[in-house]
């Protein structure tokens, strides 16, 4: 079960990453929790100054910018 | 099952260089050939009389509209590419420690390229207070990021020239350090949200990205703006085409024109609650000066309006005390109504 988390105070890009993100998930065919998270001392504490970021299991993979479903999908693969 | 936007031709996969190269060029030619192309369909295809009302206006539109649209998708991949490379983090680096005049002018100045939307206000807001950037350089930054844009600015410059362009720029700039340097002055630190100073920031975190991600982000954003905007400047273009052609009409001109000394108090009052994206304001730019309307009284309007808004006020709030967003208002209103005012005189 992978962990994903979604930061941003619910402007367009976040709402469009998240979207993104789950497009990814389904199209990688993993299994996934997608949480959006709009605490901004909670964003803050994961260094992210620029939203929306993505979290994949505690790791920020992404700030700032809305990545492509296929990127986020090479994310999600095993390592 | 979502199927992945993968671009293949067969199976090989063309070269990223090849579609920019490609691009460019295709760019470049339609840059130069809708003048003639937009003559021909007025006069040869449509048979309108050139000269006549109808067919200037026509020509006018049919050469605006793809000149406007090629121009905002052209400058707006570069920028968004080219700013790829201003992350907040640096900006906050290299504002944190400054004197306070050169950090206004800089934090202003920045606020022209940053990638900025009001949701991440809040974000920065913290990391630069955190960072020990002054209030008043971090309030030049909030007022010069959504009001000074490349967009207007470049749709600014395709539609009336490079005078009022310039002249949004240093409205613009003016308005953002005059801000800072009065909310510096005031010494209101007490007035941010107590818990914003308890707030740990992690350590920041930048990405280092490709040149491909870079272009494609830069494309992706392009397509996401000019799809946005292109109603907008069809409806300016149009009404821009109308009074090309026909004789401009001076209804507006009583109330907004030179002769009312409360024009410019009377629009930024208007213009505050409002808001629109500085593009979406091309259009009633256009009209406005087609009308007649001086430029100070135009761009008060303009700026009054992307600057200032209920929502970003609304989140702003979630870290600032209801004294500091009234300071914040009045101050960024009364900067506008001052250069607007100024720019009548300068330009009578």
């Amino acid at each position: 079960m992978i962990h994903i988390e979604v930061l941003g105070p619910g402007c367009a890009n976040c709402k469009r990453l998240e979207q993104v993100t789950k497009e990814a998930v389904a199209a990688a065919g993993v299994e996934a929790e997608v949480v959006h998270v709009i605490d901004y001392g909670e964003i803050m504490a994961r260094g992210v100054l620029s939203t929306p970021g993505l979290v994949i299991d505690g790791r920020v993979v992404s700030v700032g910018r809305v990545p492509s479903a296929k990127e986020i999908a090479g994310w999600l693969a095993p390592v | 099952m979502t199927t992945l936007p993968v671009r293949r031709v067969g199976h090989v996969r063309v070269p990223f260089w090849l579609v920019v190269g490609t691009s460019a060029v295709a760019w470049l030619v339609a840059w130069f050939t809708i003048l003639p192309l937009s003559q021909w369909l007025a006069f040869d295809v449509l048979r309108l009389e050139p000269g006549s009302a109808t067919g200037e206006s026509v020509a006018f539109f049919l050469f605006d509209l793809p000149k406007v649209l090629l121009l905002l998708a052209g400058v707006v991949t570069l920028v968004s590419f080219l700013r790829s490379f201003v992350s907040p983090e640096r900006v906050r680096r290299a504002l944190a420690g400054r004197n306070v005049v050169a950090g206004t002018a800089a934090a202003a100045g920045f606020g022209i390229i940053t990638p900025f939307c009001s949701c991440s206000a809040v974000p920065l807001f913290i990391g630069f207070v955190e960072a020990g950037v002054p209030l008043g350089v971090t309030f030049a930054f909030l007022v010069s990021a959504p009001m000074v844009n490349e967009i207007a600015l470049v749709l600014l410059w395709g539609l009336f020239g490079p005078t009022i362009a310039i002249a949004y720029l240093v409205a613009g700039l003016l308005v953002a350090m005059g801000a800072g340097l009065v909310v510096g002055r005031l010494r209101l630190e007490r007035y941010v949200e107590p818990y914003v100073y308890q707030i740990h920031t992690g350590a920041p975190i930048e990405m280092r990205l490709t040149m491909e991600q870079r272009l494609r982000d830069a494309w992706a954003a392009t397509r996401q703006i000019v799809r946005r905007v292109a109603p907008w400047v069809a409806i300016g273009i149009g009404i821009g085409a109308l009074i090309h052609g026909y004789a401009p009409t001076d209804l507006v001109v009583a109330i907004g024109g030179r002769d009312n000394p409360l024009a410019v108090p009377l629009v930024v009052m208007l213009g505050v609650p409002l808001y629109a994206n500085a593009a979406g304001m091309i259009p009633i730019v256009e009209a406005l000066l087609g009308k007649g309307i001086p430029v100070g009284t135009v761009l008060a309007f303009m700026m009054a309006v992307t600057a200032l808004s209920i929502p970003e006020l609304l989140i702003l709030r979630r870290v600032m005390r209801r004294q500091l967003i009234a300071a914040f208002v009045v101050v960024v209103a009364a900067g506008i109504l001052a250069v607007g005012t100024l720019f009548n005189v300068l330009f009578a």
